[in-house]
This record gives structure tokens, C-alpha cells and sequence, in this order.
């Protein structure tokens, strides 16, 4: 009892639940729903108001202009479309690579290998998401290392152009792949290969028939990441894509003469994301990230 | 036992060669770069010199980019420390309705695009509170810092919790300590590792952060990743980039190294 009169709040704290759990919750909840939902909201808001077109100001209002604009005009919509292939591009290329990549770490190499290729894969994480758009740029700058290596067999180089934005990208999203889909390889269990190659099958019928369906979760999940990401991104697109433009080169480049139009569009790659988790769910992949 | 013919075998190595090829070339290229004379990125380099490199360490605007990066990304840590560690308690003790919901609220900020989050705080910046006399300033870039950052903490420590048992936090109060003293001498030692990860990661997160800075740094606020893409958005891309560039490829050797110890340390605890 002396505990009780010497420490009120802990005795407070202690005898209600729900007083525990609001103290827990209030800040974090405080900062993201009355910070950041509320701007998400306020965007969206924007999205239908009204532009002065020689001022830029905006005035509140109910519009469907900003989304009018965002189907009917050739060009947003064509760049929709082709951010849409770079990003799908940008994760069949990761999934091309990261398998390959899983099964020789997981079955080939040996444990000295194995660490090693874990530590290579992880580290270029780290570099720093700039410095690895700056090393594409040195490599396939016009006079730079590409040009100037291949140039000798009379290949020239992508320049910069919407190939090396998908490559840029896959460069920049490759770990995100290659990691899940190296532990689920390892996590299969070894009798499986045993049984498989027991009853006859080839390595080729065993990769295609046992391990890429146990490897079916791993690859959704890799996905998301190189998926979502490529979407969202429009840096490449601005430092190697030449005159590539993505989705997000037309928010930054709209947010301050039409906010309306930036508005709108923000919700683009949302409803892409979206519609690619929802369509991935059902597969149950993601409860394992 | 995975039976590979040889040609199987050998076509995977190659796979594997060229993804470190691909992967590595890149980033050695910037680092030889760094020496490099000339004023563009050309290859075969005709003459080396560490002009570059003098040239980096003399310019101011690029030190106080750094200091900019370093303050904003402490800034965001710390935020992101409580209200990570905050919600990770919640979401880890308690069963209430809205759980799935609150945990979709954490993840949101970094799920979300860059440019979406960018664009969103920047519009309320702008558009809402500049009217009615609010400037945020420098800490408007903190707070939308803090606001991704708070995922690396949240999953971090959460993992944690699921792993620890409540019984000798039970323990600690039934033996008369308060929720303070039984949280710092009970709780925080058992979580300190995966609290430490937390922040080291929610440090990088905002250290490398480009795409919402640049909607929601103040106006003449360079940080470094600001910084670096100015530089690379000119035409005459400045050589000092490649400097810079070569100092964060070796700097990433550290958090590897110190992802491995904790981890080494988390072993040695169980």
C-alpha cells in the first residue's frame, strides 16, 4: 500500500488499462493522424479546388477539372502508362536476376561464398540512394566507362535515356528482391530437392517445379518493394532519363503553377500501389513480411 | 541435394558475376572518378590529381550541408525514438480495436511515395499555415523527417517486445518499483540493442533523404542529398560530387559493420 500513496501515477497507470494505453498511444497518434493524414487530406482536397491560371493561387472549391485533365491530356496519360511498364520492367528484371542469384547462394556456393554474396548484396544498400544515380551517370555518361569499354566491340551505350532509367532503378531496388528471395531459397527444406531429384527430376524440372512455387511469397513481397519504389520515383527519371518523365515529374512540376493537377496526380501511383497490394493479398505473401 | 549439370552450374556463376559486376563497377567508377582531372566524368581518365578533393574539403556550402543533414536527421531520430518506442508498447501490450489500422498509420509515410508525402506536408506548409501566420522553417523539414522515420523504430523495438516476457516487469512492480524506475532498470535493458538499430536506421533513413526535402526545406536550406542533386542537375556537373560520393561509399562500411556487432551482441545475449 505505501507504494500506492508514494507513487500516484504509477498507481493510476497501473489500475487503468485504458489510461495505460491512451498515454502509449496519444503522441504517436497526435503526430500522424493530426500531421500527416491531415495533409494527405488537405491534398486531396486541393485536388478539387480552383486555379487562377495567371496567378497560380488557389481558391476552395468543388472541380473535377484537375481530374478531367489527368485522362483527357495525351501526354499525362501517356506518361501514367509508361511509368506503370518501368515499374513492372524495373520488378521482372529484379526477379530475373534475384533467382539465379538465391539459388547459386543457397545451393552452389560454399558458406564462406554464401557470406560473402550476403554482405555484397547488403551493402550497396547503404551507399546512399544518390551516390548510386551518380554511379550510373559516370557509367553511362556519353564520354564515360560504357561508351568507352564497349565502344571498342562498336557497342554504344543507352546514353542517358529510358533504358538506364530501368536499369538505375533496378540498380537501386535489386537488394529488395534479391534478399527475400535468397531466404525463402534457403528455407526450403533439403529433402525436398532429394525427393524431387530421387524421382527423376532434372535440376532445370526441380527449380521450375518445386522451388519457384515455394518462392511464389518471397517474390510477391521483393515485388512490392521494387514495384512501389520505381513507381513513386522521378529522380532517375530527371538525373539518366534524359527526357524520360515519370509520375512524379509531373506533381513536382505542377505543385507550384497548378496545385490542383499535382494534387490529382499524388493519387496516381497511390491508386497503382493500391491496386498492386490488393491484387497480391490474396496470395497472403505479405503476413510474412 | 539441388543436382545442377555443370553448364547449369557455370551459367548461375556468370549470373552471379555479372550481378556483382553490375552492382560494383557503378561505385568504383565514382571512386576513381574522385581523382579524375578533368571536368567531366570521361573514361579512360587522362590525368589524376587530388584537385577535386581539395577543392570539396575548402567549400563551406558543402560542410554546412552536412551540418544541415546531421542536425535534421538527429532532429528526426529523436522524435522518431519516442514516438516509435510509444507505439511499439501500444501495438505490442495491448489488444484494442483499431490495432490493424494504427499499424497502417506507421507504415504509411514510407509506403507511400516520396513525392506524395513531399508535396502533402509542403501544401500544408504553404497553403495552410503560412496564411494564418505559422512558419515552420527549418523544423517543418524535421517534422516530415520524424513522420517516415518513426517505421525503422517502431519495427525494431516491436520485434523486440514480442520476444520479451512481461513477467519480470511484473516482477519489478510487485516488488514496489514505479512504472519509471521498473522501465529504465528492467525494460530499456532488455530492448537497448534493438532501440539502438532503431535509431541508427531512422538516422540513415533521413540522412539520405532527397525527395521530401526538397518540398519541405526552407528556401536557401541546402542538406547534403539537396546539395549533391544541385550539383548533378547542372549541366557542368561539379567533380566534388564524385568527392563526396566516395566519402558516403565508405561511410556505408560502417553501419554493416556495426549491423553485424549488434547482431553478434544480440547472440551472445540469448
Amino acid at each position: 500500500m505505501t507504494s500506492t500513496a508514494t507513487k500516484p501515477v504509477s498507481a493510476l497507470l497501473y489500475r487503468s488499462r485504458r489510461l495505460r494505453l491512451g498515454s502509449l498511444l496519444t503522441l504517436p497518434l497526435v503526430w500522424l493522424v493530426g500531421l500527416y493524414i491531415v495533409s494527405l487530406a488537405l491534398l486531396l482536397a486541393t485536388a478539387f479546388w480552383r486555379v487562377d491560371p495567371f496567378t497560380s493561387k488557389v481558391t476552395p472549391a468543388f472541380q473535377f477539372d484537375a481530374f478531367e485533365q489527368l485522362l483527357s491530356n495525351q501526354a499525362y496519360l501517356s506518361t501514367s502508362l509508361r511509368t506503370l511498364g518501368i515499374a513492372l520492367t524495373v520488378t521482372l528484371l529484379s526477379a530475373a536476376f534475384a533467382i539465379p542469384l538465391g539459388i547459386y547462394m543457397a545451393k552452389i556456393a560454399s558458406p564462406w561464398m554464401r557470406g560473402f554474396l550476403a554482405v555484397a548484396i547488403t551493402l550497396p544498400l547503404w551507399a546512399g540512394y544518390l551516390v548510386k544515380i551518380l554511379a550510373m551517370r559516370v557509367t553511362f555518361t556519353e564520354e564515360g566507362f560504357f561508351n568507352s569499354f564497349f565502344g571498342v566491340l562498336g557497342i554504344s551505350g543507352p546514353g542517358f535515356s529510358q533504358p538506364t532509367v530501368v536499369l538505375t532503378l533496378t540498380y537501386l531496388w535489386f537488394p529488395y528482391m534479391a534478399l527475400p528471395v535468397y531466404t525463402a531459397i534457403r528455407q526450403i527444406p533439403v529433402n525436398l530437392f532429394d525427393a524431387s531429384a530421387d524421382l527423376g527430376a532434372r535440376g532445370w524440372t526441380t527449380v521450375r517445379t518445386v522451388v519457384m512455387p515455394l518462392l511464389m511469397p518471397a517474390l510477391i513481397a521483393g515485388s512490392v518493394f521494387t514495384f512501389s519504389l520505381s513507381l513513386g520515383d522521378y529522380i532517375a527519371a530527371e538525373l539518366v532519363g534524359g527526357r524520360t518523365q515519370m509520375i512524379g515529374s509531373i506533381i513536382a512540376n505542377n505543385i507550384n503553377l497548378n496545385p490542383p493537377v499535382a494534387a490529382a496526380f499524388a493519387f496516381v501511383p497511390v491508386a497503382f500501389v493500391v491496386l498492386y497490394l490488393l491484387g497480391t493479398r490474396r496470395t497472403g505473401a505479405l503476413e510474412r513480411m | 541435394m539441388l543436382r545442377l549439370t555443370r553448364g547449369a552450374r557455370v551459367a548461375l556463376g556468370a549470373i552471379v558475376a555479372v550481378v556483382l559486376v553490375f552492382m560494383y563497377v557503378p561505385l568504383m567508377l565514382v571512386i576513381v572518378n574522385s581523382f579524375n582531372a578533368a571536368r567531366i566524368p570521361s573514361w579512360p581518365i587522362q590525368e589524376f590529381s587530388l584537385r577535386w578533393w581539395g577543392a570539396a574539403f575548402a567549400n563551406e556550402a558543402l560542410w554546412t550541408a552536412v551540418g544541415n543533414s546531421v542536425i535534421v536527421g538527429l532532429g528526426a531520430m529523436v522524435i522518431a525514438l519516442l514516438l516509435g518506442t510509444l507505439a511499439a508498447f501500444a501495438l505490442q501490450r495491448f489488444d484494442f480495436f483499431g490495432k490493424q489500422t494504427v499499424n497502417l498509420l506507421i507504415v504509411l509515410p514510407i509506403a507511400l511515395p516520396g513525392v506524395v508525402t513531399g508535396v502533402a506536408f509542403s501544401n500544408t506548409y504553404n497553403n495552410i499555415l503560412e496564411p494564418i501566420g505559422i512558419q515552420l522553417g527549418y523544423l517543418g523539414m524535421i517534422v516530415a523527417h520524424a513522420t517516415f522515420c518513426i517505421v525503422m523504430v517502431f519495427n525494431n523495438v516491436f520485434a523486440r517486445l514480442r520476444r520479451m516476457s512481461p513477467s519480470m516487469q511484473e516482477a519489478s512492480m510487485d516488488l514496489g518499483a514505479s512504472l519509471w524506475q521498473t522501465f529504465r532498470l528492467v525494460t530499456f535493458p532488455q530492448f537497448r540493442t534493438a532501440f539502438v538499430a532503431g535509431a541508427l536506421l531512422a538516422f540513415a533513413l533521413s540522412f539520405d533523404e532527397l525527395v521530401v526535402t526538397i518540398f519541405t526545406a526552407p528556401a536557401g536550406v541546402d542538406t547534403l542529398p539537396l546539395w549533391i542533386f544541385n550539383q548533378m542537375s547542372r549541366p557542368n556537373e561539379a567533380t566534388q560530387v564524385n568527392v563526396i560520393a566516395t566519402l558516403l561509399i565508405l561511410l556505408s562500411f560502417i553501419p554493416v559493420y556495426v549491423s553485424q556487432r549488434l547482431t553478434r551482441a544480440e547472440e551472445d545475449e540469448r
